[in-house]
């Protein structure tokens, strides 16, 4: 998204009073900028990290098939399908927090931030609502894979759940990590410190939670839409 | 004397003044544990690397002349088979991860990059100084495992002896992921640095070539070591919930495993080596006394060792992993062997012709050409597969790569550490015993690790505890060589601590280097440039003339009748506009 502000050029011993100018950089520009680039940087190497994950679900699908055949029929979709709602909404608003510190609107802000930690805890309460389902019907990961389903024969082995749950427990620490960071930046907005001059970390906050929306937008169909 | 007269007045007192008693420093701006523990300031926060990397260092070394003395003959003499295996895995793990990673890019990097650079810091220093706390964590994380039950996987963990040894491996693994955080940050730090906070007339290519290594380092830091915590969380989950992905018995691939692993590690050796090219870039070129010979062949190089080495990985794997890849990963192998190769026939196309001073640094520089080049080619026989399926596991690959990590690395490590020791803390050491500890530090190496090349060649598989008879003659030669090392690393210790004690004040510019860091006090006051820097040619050394009162170089007024190297328009335009004096 493009930097609208149009910050008139400033002295630089006033650029230098304001707090939030760190002292190495010369102006706001070159500190957005570098924010930026840094956490496109991280981004890069959170997708690496999940990318492993993807490798192992790629292998463990090839030489699992069976155990990856029934899969959509033992997770619930519908819930699936909510969470994702839920999750591109949350980016929506996410955005919109963007926006409004970008204008200066500081109740819209808070407003914006509280909705997506809003959405987000709802997503982890959902998740909460299915890992319960697959702990009582025994559908756990390899190791302790015990079905008692109560319709339908499930499968052999629990490689799919093994994956289900490494994949999707992995994307929802980050969803903790990044409701943790919301909930920081809802701190620094009630106490007034973003504006049009200074709004990087609500910025660079929302690009890590389009990060996690993406994660979750390939791990639906691979884990839900497949028979 | 006469050219020291011709000075003009601005130079020598601008030098002066840096020098000066009364000068605050970075070191001296303020006091007492907490201005260290929550500083903000890279060369702290560098400072602070450097005494924890050597302590890593040293523990690590403390296991590796256990080690040697345990093999001194085939039977027992300090230790049983078990501890053994314990120890040859921390001393892996501990060099690896707590000292090469971190070693040049935290300690030296830190430090020298943003005044390389002309700028007051490193672009995010809070996420610096959370990068060395990370890798407190993670080094106390390994002292827990130490402490507890141990790791005796060898530091590759490989299943499904790891998922199932009852080791803390937990521990270990969880420090070594902490550790690759700190690792991250570091590299995320350096690329925006160099993006975003080069001074004005600094272009990417008059950069510094210690500062492309140190961004090609970053590149690797950034995109592979990731795939090395997950691989790791993999890890700990298998052994902890038995998930079924590494271990056979529960359906798992433990190939799967070692490709997860080498997709990191291989690249890993790269973050080691990268940054001590750099360095030898430097230090060729200043004790020389000549330009770099081919700085772009040298930048492209860096950039293209880092991307080309996430594509060899499966040359750990040779006799695991299919036919087919086993082809495919030797060829590709031999791809990356040739920038490393163009980068030391540049070095020594550097030295043709010029003034060499054997200075301590330089003695370091030029043992790694020799003991590199060693490493390096013993890495061709290791990428032909018919060679390797003889070498493999065996002391040939030990010997190669102690002689690429600790005589490439390490050498190379010390060469800066004894280069930018002056520029740190303001002292000289005492040139006789440095040079001295370097010839020491190489003749040891080579009794050490020389041996073992014709150890792997015979047949003598590594990490065993134990050997037939007919292997003691080299393995006494390998031990005694070690004490050796041992004994020149200590007098590196030595003179350069005495140097804190008795040294003679440091000159801004003691070797008459060309690079930013150099026109600035030794060492830098709190904020290293009064006003920031215009960037000249990093390599013009012909511009700086030794000042016998000053006892080091300054920039020559005479520079337009000095001048051999035609200007270009650009740079005359710069100069003009410059801040210079």
């Amino acid at each position: 998204m493009s930097r609208e502000t149009t910050l008139a050029p400033t002295h630089p011993v006033e650029e230098h009073s304001d707090r939030f100018l760190q002292h190495h950089f010369d102006s706001h520009e070159q500190q957005f900028a570098a924010g930026k680039l840094g956490m496109w940087l991280f981004l890069a190497g959170e997708v690496l990290f999940f990318s492993g994950l993807f490798c192992a679900y790629a292998i463990l699908r090839t030489l699992h098939p069976e155990s990856f055949a029934m899969a959509s029929q033992l997770l619930d979709v519908k819930l699936g399908t909510i969470n994702t709602a839920i999750l591109l909404t949350s980016s929506l608003t996410m955005v919109w927090a963007v926006r409004c510190a970008q204008l200066n609107q500081r109740r819209g802000l808070i407003l914006c931030l509280s909705l997506t930690l809003a959405l987000a805890a709802i997503f982890l309460g959902v998740k909460l609502v299915e890992y319960s389902h697959k702990f009582h019907e025994g559908l756990l990961w390899v190791g302790s894979y015990n079905p008692q389903v109560e319709t339908g024969t499930p499968p052999k082995n629990g490689v799919f759940f093994s994956v289900y749950f490494a994949m999707t427990g992995l994307h929802a620490l980050h969803i903790l990590g990044g409701m943790g960071a919301i909930t920081w930046l809802i701190v620094r907005s009630v106490k007034g410190h973003f504006s049009s001059r200074f709004y990087g970390p609500v910025d660079f906050v929302g690009l890590y939670w389009h990060l996690v929306d993406i994660v979750w937008i390939y791990l639906f169909p691979l884990l839900y839409l497949i028979s | 004397m006469a050219i020291a007269s011709e000075l003009t007045l601005t130079d020598r007192s601008d030098a002066k003044e840096r020098s000066s008693e009364e000068a605050t420093n970075y070191l001296n701006s303020s006091r007492g544990w907490k201005s260290w523990l929550f500083t903000l300031d890279h060369k702290r926060i560098g400072v602070m690397y450097l005494v924890s990397v050597l302590a890593a260092f040293l523990l690590g070394g403390i296991l590796a002349v256990l080690i040697r003395t345990e093999l001194i003959s085939p039977e027992r003499e300090i230790m049983d088979a078990d501890t053994y295996n314990h120890f040859f895995t921390l001393h892996g793990a501990i060099m690896i991860f707590l000292f090469i990673i971190p070693s040049i890019p935290a300690a030296l990097g830190n430090f020298i990059l943003p005044v390389m650079l002309g700028a007051k810091d490193v672009a995010f220093p809070r996420m610096n100084l959370g990068s060395y706390y990370l890798w407190v964590l993670g080094a106390v994380f390994f002292l827990v495992a130490m402490t507890t039950s141990g790791l005796d996987t060898g530091w590759t963990f490989y299943t499904p002896y790891s998922t199932t040894t009852d080791a803390s491996v937990i521990s270990a693994t969880l420090g070594v992921f902490i550790l690759g955080f700190s690792s991250i940050f570091t590299g995320i730090n350096f690329i925006a640095t160099v993006h975003t906070l080069r001074p004005p007339g600094m272009s990417w290519f008059r950069m510094p070539l210690f500062v492309w290594s140190l961004y090609a380092t970053a590149v690797i830091q950034v995109l592979a070591t990731p795939v090395l915590g997950i691989t790791l969380l993999l890890l700990i989950a298998e052994r902890a919930l038995g998930i079924g992905i590494f271990d056979p018995s529960l359906g798992g691939d433990p190939v799967l495993y070692q490709h997860f692993f080498w997709f990191y590690s291989h690249p890993a050796v790269y973050i080691m080596i990268l940054p001590a090219m750099g360095v030898i870039s430097e230090l060729i070129s200043t004790f020389s006394r000549k330009p770099i010979f081919g700085y772009r062949f040298l930048a492209y190089s860096s950039i293209a060792i880092a991307l080309l080495g996430f594509l060899v990985w499966g040359h750990h794997m040779f006799t695991s992993e299919t036919r087919l890849a086993a082809v495919i990963f030797s060829a590709l192998t031999f791809s990356v062997s040739i920038p490393s190769a163009i980068k030391v026939f540049n070095w020594l196309a550097t030295m043709y012709k010029g003034s060499i001073s054997l200075a301590t640094p330089m003695c370091f520089a030029l043992s790694f050409i020799f003991l590199f080049t060693i490493g390096g080619l013993t890495g061709l026989f290791l990428g032909a597969l018919a060679t390797d399926v003889h070498l493999h596991d065996t002391y040939f690959v030990v010997a190669h790569f102690h002689y690429v990590m600790m005589g490439g690395s390490l050498v190379a490590f010390l060469g800066g550490m004894f280069y930018w020791w002056p520029k740190m803390t303001g002292k000289l050491y005492n040139e006789f015993w440095g040079r001295v500890s370097a010839l020491v530090i190489f003749s040891g190496f080579n009794l050490t690790f020389f041996p073992q090349f014709i150890l792997g060649t015979r047949g003598m598989p590594r990490r065993y505890y134990t050997y037939i008879d007919e292997y003691q003659g080299l393995h006494v030669l390998s031990t005694i060589g070690s004490y050796l090392l041992g004994v020149g690393l200590v007098i590196a210790a030595v003179v350069l601590i005495v140097s804190l004690c008795i040294g003679k004040k440091a000159a801004a510019n003691p070797w008459g280097a060309a690079t930013l860091e150099w026109q600035t006090g030794s060492p830098p006051p709190l904020h290293n440039f009064a006003e920031t820097p215009t960037a000249g040619d990093p390599y013009l050394l012909e511009d700086y003339i030794y000042d016998e009162e000053l006892n080091g170089y300054v920039r020559s007024d005479r520079r337009e009748e000095n001048r051999t190297v035609p200007r270009t328009k650009k740079l005359a335009e710069l100069q003009e506009s410059g801040a210079e004096s």
